[in-house]
């Protein structure tokens, strides 16, 4: 089997006295799309800011297309192509949307060529009609595309989506679907959701996060089937209740 | 609002002949106090660079404009000739902005720490300057402490230290300096690199996640910054013929801000505009008495952070366009 796009091998990271992430070995495959879920507290955003490189881990390796990128600086890691839409959206809500995608397409692409690809990006997110707003003054959901409209700008190898569909109505969500299906057709993707609705529409296999841990990985019916992601999840209900 | 856009380039052009023309009907009096205008003009845009455009909140320009005036007096006392010690001027504070930028961002200083190391430095440099007495001397030139040094040599027509520049051409000279300046920075933003700038200052994080490095980015701007404020210092001491070390002064350094504040944030023309207003403020109440200058600024400064907090430039662009 060839080399996967990403690979974490023995993967720490400890706040004080506790473990965030304690001990993740996590592969993806050139191409594929993945989903990760887990209760609150599970780990997954440590485990998504490890590999784009806002925190640094404790121990263990984050291996790049085989490269050791754990410890890399930020702007690093994305120039060797992994692309990142945080938690809460990060944009530049001062520029006009046309310039947010344009800062993203003038680094990747040759001068002649960038405004011919931030116009293709536009069309891909829906937002030609607002191209010439700021993003400050868009609805959360349309700052949420621009944001992915960043990434695809990039053209990265690999593509992180933090809860991609936070905030957003269930129209926007099912557009946010299509979009991550047809952007898989050209990245690999990652994404972390809570949103269970969202993850069947699009997940083949999901990884489920635990304590810092990986739980399980499967498909999503077994997934869904399984007794112990139950657990996991009724679980803290049932606590609730006690 | 194709109108107005031509309107506004002909006020521009109108301004810019009016500027140049002057010497032929202003007295020499009146034209030497205008260049001291022009000159702050200056220093306003470097620091509407820096703060304004890249964001970075920098409370010690005052420093890069001292240094500049400092390194030309006493390159020029020592070489004789202006060209090269112009050259000093714009070079010292620039390595200094490298220097010490290198470890305000590599070492990634948050801002409200980058504004108060950088003014300290700024006060490091005027106590360093007010306590350097009579016996100190870097080659012929005398420190002169808090007497500053006097006799700063004018400059001259480049390699002819016989002719110097008469009140007239220090006028034109600066305020090509000025236009000069302005044109080069509103290209530089327009740039690749300038962009970038702007998208830091807006939101440094996703700026990075997009593969620019800030602190590279940065360090630049700061530079850039500091060469103008020197090149600006230099300009006020071959001017006045005097430099002391109140260019490092606190209130020097409060009052490029609230040029920029009062201009608004974020322009150039608005740093211009806030430069020449507070400046021709300040010398007329300095003239008439009529109150307190740092009273009157500071009041000044605080209508417009509660009530014009964008500034003189925006608040009139916005007034135009509708």
């Amino acid at each position: 089997m060839s080399e996967p796009i990403l690979r974490t091998v023995d993967l720490h990271r400890r706040f004080g006295g506790v473990a965030a992430v304690d001990g993740v070995n996590f592969a993806v495959e050139e191409g594929e799309l993945r989903c990760i879920i887990g209760p609150n507290g599970a780990g997954k955003s440590t485990f998504f800011k490890m590999l784009c490189g806002l925190i640094h881990p404790s121990a263990g390796r984050i291996l790049f297309r085989g490269e050791d990128i754990a410890g890399d600086e930020r702007h690093r890691i994305a120039r060797r192509g992994i692309a990142i839409k945080t938690q809460v959206p990060s944009v530049f809500d001062g520029l006009a949307v046309r310039e947010n995608i344009r800062l993203s397409a003038a680094r990747v692409q040759a001068a002649g060529v960038v405004d011919s690809a931030v116009t293709d990006v536009l069309a891909r997110i829906g937002m030609v009609e607002h191209a010439h707003r700021l993003v400050g003054q868009l609805a959360h959901g349309q700052r949420q595309w621009v944001e992915i409209g960043m990434l695809l700008a990039a053209e990265p190898a690999l593509v992180l989506l933090d809860e991609p569909t936070a905030g957003m109505t269930k129209d926007e969500v099912v557009r946010t679907a299509a979009l991550i299906r047809e952007m898989n057709t050209r990245h690999a993707v990652i994404v972390v959701e809570h949103d269970m609705q969202f993850i069947r529409m699009i997940a083949r296999t999901v990884t489920v996060f635990h304590q810092g841990r990986i739980l399980v990985e499967d498909s999503m019916d077994a997934i869904l089937k399984n007794a112990q992601v139950r657990d996991v999840y009724l679980g803290k209900r049932s606590d609730a209740h006690a | 609002m194709r109108g107005k856009a031509l309107g506004l380039w002909a006020a521009a052009i109108g301004a810019l002949a009016l500027a140049f023309g002057l010497p032929l009907f202003v007295e020499t009096f009146f034209l030497v106090e205008l260049t001291v205008y022009v000159v702050m003009a200056i220093l306003a845009l470097s620091l509407a660079l820096v703060w304004g455009s890249a964001g970075i909140l920098n409370f010690g320009q005052s420093a890069f404009f001292g240094l500049g005036g400092y390194a030309y007096t006493i390159a020029v006392m020592n070489m004789g000739d202006s060209t090269v010690p112009i050259l000093i001027g714009i070079a010292v504070p620039a390595v200094f902005a490298v220097v010490t930028g290198y470890f305000l961002f590599y070492g990634r200083v948050s801002d409200i720490y980058l504004g108060t190391i950088t003014l300290c430095v700024s006060l490091i440099f005027f106590n360093l300057i007010n306590s350097s007495g009579a016996e100190y001397r870097i080659g012929i030139a005398p420190l002169g402490g808090n007497n500053g040094i006097p006799g700063v040599p004018p400059l001259n027509v480049p390699g002819n230290p016989e002719r110097p520049l008469d009140f007239d051409e220090m006028y034109m000279l600066s305020m090509v300096v000025l236009v000069l300046v302005y044109l080069g920075l509103h290209w530089l933003l327009a740039t690749r690199f300038g962009r970038v700038a702007v998208a830091i200052r807006e939101n440094e994080l996703r700026a990075e996640l997009l593969g620019y490095d800030a602190r590279l980015v940065k360090l630049a701007m700061f530079t850039i910054g500091a060469g103008i404020a020197g090149l600006s210092g230099v300009l006020f001491a071959a001017w006045g013929s005097f430099i002391g070390p109140t260019m490092f002064s606190i209130f020097f350094t409060a009052q490029i801000i609230i040029w920029i504040m009062v201009g608004g944030l974020g322009t150039l023309a608005g740093a211009v505009a806030g430069a020449v207003l507070i400046q021709w403020l300040t010398t007329w109440l300095g003239e008439t008495k009529i109150a307190d200058t740092n009273i009157v600024l500071g009041a000044i400064f605080v209508v417009f952070v509660l009530l014009v907090p964008r500034g003189i430039q925006p608040t009139i662009a916005r007034w135009l366009a509708r």
